[in-house]
């Protein structure tokens, strides 16, 4: 098992025909993703072919969804289309719709997640490198041949510190790498994580990378301590960030006492997750925790 | 962004919110000018970025054109809590019977807006959060939803505004969503807002912040900017493009992706323990392409920060391998000649990394150290830093 995403999960690709959807579709075909489909309104009835798969693409969501039974979108779409897109993709009740794109303005994403509630599409991300089941599937910008399917769960709002971090535990292997992205307001949580792979019986244990800003972390804690019963280690960036200064992502900042690194570890120290100094104490802990 | 209050009023003014007259003055001169022409007793006010700035002495009455000169004069170039005063804002001066707040804002915890309303303003909200709590209507807003006559009356009878200025605060609160919506900003902060004698509710004091995402649909924000103000690396980087922030500290940081870097910037601080405090001397992230010229660019603004005694380029190789990146960064190198004068420390990992390590070993380049792990590279350069 794995969570989110498996084996039988067909995929489309929203900005297939842009520069960095079709790189990435490229290869996400490469690592053995289902990619069936593209969507594009002007290009409609045409097919893209990457190294000899011809990959048909199609009007609209609801249209590619009806042809190719397509269950998950990977949307790469320029920041001023891309709340059209993520509606389109929830209208058309796709199961799960992954946001690439960053610097989608925080009024459009507010939005998209408003118009999703009661609906039955999960959003991932925005600004997020989406996520990978090892030997399954890949649907983002994840490279694939970092690691290999295993038991360790991993959520993160960073994608480099995920590649990081699968690549200090590649021996283990991972059931479901997940990056949830660095904007303001994401779909997908480190909650919901949390609890599929709690849920997940290949999961084993869960690694969790935070970062400054906002509370998510600290509401991860208090759900680690109600909910969680498999083994946690954290890792939190941003200590040395000063207040009321973006870092990178939209959302790290530090604003006034809120959103500090310090108070996101000692959150997570007091429900009883392992907090690593650096990305590789984080994994020596996850580590003396699966034994290997 | 943030803006200057006199920025803000503009915002709010140009949206139908009621404002007094006034405008925004450099020199005592062009304060003298503005009082003037309001013709009547006025207020001469700091324009900085910081709160406390009454006590501060940054806000003063002035009866006459004259006196507002003189005050202006007062104030420019005052230190508030570290921030210099350029510009003072000259507004007609008016009575105030009774200070309220509204605000809206993002919240982020339940990925929604919020509206914030309380009779009673004046004070810092967060304050008046922690003491009388009950005193302040906290509304979410639906994003797809806004704020409309209706959900305005809502908000504004939650917070049990007074009957005579009910129909007042209901105009001004759809008036504050129409700048909070169509400026995409992330917060709208009024306070006070206040009835003056006459019964008139007016904006007097306001706080704004914009989504910098959303310039995109704003090309006038980009002349909000306080270009002045801001650190020369970070102005130089931004015409380049690059994601750079100036910290204080001695050892120049590079890397790709946002979280990477800020884990680099904290790993190297514990490293630097060990050496008498040597700190990160500022946020680099050249994104996930890490092409030469990028990698150039990154280097040179980094080694021409006199505060940075030496660099660490951490870069882990996903979607660009790490053969790319050590060619790279030996052709930034090659690149910047003799301008390149402090040592790197480069760690290389993820793809093609014994290949990444190989062409940098070849290359030989006297001030380039590779070092396999994070963790040890962060302590060979914050001792090369010490």
């Amino acid at each position: 098992m794995s969570i989110f995403l498996n084996e039988n999960s067909k995929v489309i690709v929203q900005g297939m025909t842009g520069s960095e959807g079709s790189k990435h579709t490229q290869r996400m075909l490469a690592s053995g993703t289902a990619i069936v489909g593209g969507v594009n309104p002007r290009k409609a009835g045409t097919s893209v072919d990457f190294d000899g798969a011809s990959v048909p693409v199609f009007g609209g969501v609801a249209e590619a969804m009806k042809e190719t039974g397509a269950d998950v979108s990977v949307i790469f779409v320029p920041p001023p289309f891309a709340k059209a897109a993520v509606i389109e993709a929830v209208d058309a009740q796709i199961g799960l719709a992954v946001v690439i794109t960053e610097g989608i303005p925080v009024h459009d994403s507010t939005y998209f997640w408003a118009h999703a509630q009661g609906g039955s599409t999960r959003i991932i991300g925005p600004n997020c490198p989406g996520l990978i089941s090892p030997g399954r599937s890949n649907a983002g910008i994840i490279p694939a041949n970092i690691t290999k399917q295993g038991k360790i769960g991993l959520v993160s709002k960073s994608g480099t510190l995920t590649y990081q971090m699968m690549y200090e535990l590649r021996d283990i292997g991972f059931s479901t790498a997940i990056g949830i992205g660095g904007d303001p307001v994401i779909g997908t949580t480190h909650i919901d994580a949390l609890q599929a792979f709690q849920d997940d019986p290949e999961t084993e244990a869960i690694v969790m990378i935070g970062e400054i800003g906002g509370d998510a972390e600290e509401r991860a804690a208090d759900f680690i301590k109600a909910n969680v019963t498999k083994p946690v280690v954290g890792y939190v960036a941003g200590f040395t960030a000063p207040e009321g200064k973006t870092m990178g992502h939209a959302g790290a900042i530090v604003s006034g006492s809120a959103g500090t690194a310090q108070a996101k570890q000692e959150a997570l120290e007091a429900a009883g997750v392992r907090v690593g100094k650096t990305p590789s104490e984080t994994a020596k802990l996850m580590r003396e925790i699966v034994g290997a | 962004m943030d803006l200057f209050e006199y920025q803000a009023r503009d915002l709010l003014a140009s949206h139908g919110v009621p404002v007094l007259p006034g405008g925004v003055a450099e020199t005592p001169e062009q304060a003298e000018a503005i009082a003037r022409e309001i013709g009547q007793q006025v207020v001469v006010k700091a324009q900085v970025k910081v709160g406390g700035r009454g006590k501060a002495g940054g806000v003063k009455l002035a009866a006459d054109a004259d006196e507002a000169r003189a005050r202006a004069q007062d104030i420019l170039g005052l230190d508030i809590k570290g921030h210099i005063t350029h510009k003072v804002m000259v507004a007609q001066a008016s009575d105030i019977a009774e200070e309220y707040y509204f605000s809206y804002l993002l919240d982020r915890s339940n990925r929604t807006f919020l509206a914030m309303a309380s009779k009673e303003g004046g004070m810092e909200i967060e304050q008046l959060a922690v003491e009388r709590p009950e005193a302040l209507a906290r509304i979410p807003v639906d994003a797809s939803v806004g704020v409309d006559a209706q959900k305005a009356a809502e908000i504004v009878d939650a917070a049990n505004f007074p009957a005579e200025v009910r129909d007042q605060v209901i105009a001004i609160a759809v008036q504050l969503w129409d700048v909070f919506s169509k400026e995409d900003a992330t917060l709208v902060e009024v306070n006070p807002l206040a009835k003056a004698p006459d019964g008139t509710v007016l904006a007097l004091d306001a706080k704004i912040t914009l989504d910098e995402n959303a310039g995109f649909r704003h090309t006038e924000h980009a002349a909000l900017e306080d270009v002045a103000a801001a650190d020369p690396l970070e102005a130089r980087a931004k015409e380049k493009d690059l994601n750079y922030v100036k910290l204080q500290g001695e050892v120049g940081i590079i890397g790709n992706g946002a979280g990477l870097v800020m884990s680099t910037l904290d790993v190297v601080a514990y490293a630097g323990e060990e050496f008498g405090g040597v700190k990160p001397a500022n946020f680099l992230d050249i994104g996930g392409g890490a092409s030469a010229e990028v990698m150039a660019n990154g280097l040179e603004i980094i080694l021409s920060d006199p505060d940075v005694k030496s660099v660490f380029v951490n870069v882990f190789g996903g979607i660009t391998a790490c053969d790319a990146v050590a060619n790279g960064i030996v052709s930034a190198l090659s690149i910047l000649g003799d301008e390149a004068t402090k040592p790197l420390v480069v760690r290389l990992d993820g793809n093609n990394v014994e290949e990444g390590r190989r062409i940098l070993a070849e290359a030989n380049h006297p001030l380039v150290t590779v070092v396999d792990t994070m963790d040890g590279a962060a302590r060979r350069a914050a001792e090369l830093a010490a």
